[in-house]
């Protein structure tokens, strides 16, 4: 039942980008068809429930844990050493992915690259160890399965806006826009109307 | 006078939000005053001009095969500097900002400007650089902060001018995009006619 | 310009850069490691002082951890002790529900010895902007209608007008007040449990 409320607020309440601004830039840049968005979702997909599975670990097993006989708290350096492992994996999934399964790559291949700076996976990993959450019952820190679900759930939410948003983009490319709201600023506009319709799924869990 | 056209090009010609359209999250989510932009541009500004300054120090004696990942980790550097300093000093801003003071080491303005600019200019050019896109980073988010709060809580920089409560809408997620959007169309028709 | 891409190059420059920044971070770590602690100490004393009245001790220095729930003692709260002299002028009670729009919100509420409300205070939220921040305003008639309510002698019903209680809620954002209700009434049974731990 908790993975049920984990997954529905995951996916349309916290929506990762129409109501926390995580991971805009490929929001808007690969949303022209469907098809790219699709991919690139999926891939989103794959990465961050790798990445947050790896940086809870490392959060709670490398940077608060026990050294040389003494108990340590370098989470001082979570930011530095996010991102470097969170580069090294989309890295590492890269090359795997080529060597096991080259139709996967073929298709997803070209959105690994952009996946690094794509800010919603070191955000995702930086919320799950910092921010308690509740879902229904008392407040509380996630353990590693419900960050896991939690943020590739969050990435499911990336993949309904960006597959939502590209089915209306391609509508628009056959409709008459006004020379000065061309491209980015009707983008944006329809994106704030979607973002709306999204404001509608809060406070239902 | 010749490198002061750096300082001035990332204002406007390069501006990042309106031109280049980079670091859309920060921009659309720290947005929702103008002293919330104004500190989240200052941040980046910040962050922007150091690993500018380092990264073009550093150039001639990194690899060219790993070179992202070293500017990744000067960026990330000092954005964590920046994270100490903030949490210690405007404790309520940082709170406000929240997880955006962290995510600036993804924000694709500094990367961008590293990867385009500081490796292949001097010092005092990339920092004259940094300086302007950050300029013109924090302009933007205080202009796009300044209209959300004018609208959505009739107030400005925090100063309310009526009692009443305004538009809410544009203060909450929806209004980010549309305001974005809109100033966005502004921007292009200024621009259009300059050329004309 | 840049030097060869040898595998020697690459590990030696991203090691020292790696190393270079870990030092550095770790300095500025060191040097800003006691202001920031006096800015979160600086946070929680304001929010005593303003719920709790006048007092000379150090609260933050004579803390309580009591539970709000007996059957479970694990689950404890802070609780601020405020003195004048040596005799008790007020608890400032921090609460946590997780019932509010926008996930938890924590509050500190402080009681006068006889269990009246004296103040309250919220630390952190996540509501909507405008609508259930409004909670913030110290100003507003939701917050103020709290102080000089008795909250542990029966006489008050701690829930919204909605629901048959005896508070007005924040217009549109019943979800709130409720949850603000919630963090109330677990200050209320947090107080109760002060003498009877």
């Amino acid at each position: 039942m908790e993975y049920i409320i984990i997954i529905i607020t995951a996916v349309f309440v916290n929506n990762v980008v129409l109501s926390q601004f995580l991971g805009i830039c490929p929001f808007l840049g690969v949303s022209k068809k469907i098809s790219t968005a699709f991919g690139m979702s999926l891939a989103l997909v794959l990465v961050m429930g790798l990445a947050t599975l790896v940086t809870y670990l490392i959060q709670n097993y490398v940077l608060i844990n026990t050294w040389f006989g003494e108990k340590m708290d370098i989470t001082f350096m979570q930011t530095i050493v996010f991102i470097l492992v969170i580069a090294a994996l989309v890295q590492m999934v890269e090359i795997i992915l080529k060597k096991i399964n080259p139709t996967l790559y073929q298709a997803l291949g070209i959105f690994l690259p952009l996946i690094t700076t794509n800010c919603a996976v070191l955000g995702a990993a930086l919320i799950v160890v910092t921010k308690q959450f509740s879902f229904g019952a008392e407040p509380h820190m996630l353990n590693l399965a419900e960050s896991v679900v939690y943020s590739m759930s969050l990435a499911v939410g990336f993949g309904v806006a960006i597959i939502l948003f590209a089915g209306m983009r391609e509508q628009m490319e056959l409709s008459n826009v006004p020379k000065s709201l061309k491209g980015t600023p009707i983008a944006l506009i329809t994106a704030g109307l979607l973002a709306l319709a999204f404001m509608g799924f809060q406070g239902i869990v | 006078m010749s490198k002061f056209k750096y300082l001035i090009e990332g204002i406007v010609k390069n501006n990042p939000t309106f031109v280049l359209v980079l670091g859309m999250c920060p921009t659309l989510a720290t947005t929702t005053s103008a002293m919330n932009g104004m500190g989240m541009g200052a941040a980046t500004m910040a962050v922007l001009i150091c690993s500018n300054m380092v990264i073009s120090l550093l150039a001639p004696i990194i690899p060219d095969k790993v070179r992202i990942p070293c500017y990744i980790v000067v960026i990330a550097a000092f954005v964590t500097v920046v994270q100490f300093v903030m949490q210690a000093f405007t404790p309520a801003l940082y709170e406000t900002l929240g997880i955006f003071i962290p995510l600036i080491v993804v924000n694709c303005i500094v990367l961008g400007r590293a990867e385009a600019f500081a490796n292949k200019h001097s010092v005092l050019e990339s920092a004259l650089d940094g300086i302007g896109i950050g300029i013109g980073f924090t302009i933007a988010l205080t202009c796009i902060g300044l209209v959300r709060e004018v609208l959505g809580n009739l107030s400005v920089f925090d100063h309310k001018f009526a009692s009443s409560d305004g538009m809410l809408v544009f203060v909450l997620a929806p209004g980010a995009f549309l305001v974005l959007g809109y100033l966005m169309v502004i921007f292009n028709k200024i621009k259009g006619k300059k050329n004309a | 310009m840049a030097i060869k891409s040898s595998l020697r190059n690459m590990a030696l420059v991203l090691t020292l850069v790696c190393l270079g920044a870990s030092a550095a971070v770790a300095v500025i770590y060191a040097v800003t490691k006691d202001p920031i602690a006096v800015a979160k100490a600086d946070k929680t004393n304001k929010a005593i002082k303003q719920v709790v009245p006048t007092f000379d001790n150090n609260p933050s220095e004579e803390i309580l951890n009591v539970p709000a729930d007996l059957s479970k003692p694990n689950e404890t709260n802070k609780v601020y002790v405020a003195k004048k002299g040596d005799e008790v002028v007020g608890y400032a009670v921090e609460s946590t529900t997780g019932k509010g729009f926008g996930g938890a919100f924590t509050i500190m509420v402080g009681f006068t010895p006889n269990g009246e409300v004296y103040n309250t205070s919220v630390i952190s939220h996540s509501e909507t902007p405008g609508l259930g921040a409004k909670i913030t305003d110290g100003q507003s008639h939701f917050i103020t209608q709290w102080n000089g309510k008795n909250l542990v002698d029966g006489s008050v019903k701690i829930a919204v007008t909605k629901d048959g209680g005896d508070i007005d809620a924040i217009t549109a954002s019943t979800i709130t007040s409720r949850a603000y209700c919630d963090a109330m009434e677990i200050a209320a049974n947090v107080f109760n449990n002060i003498n009877n731990q």
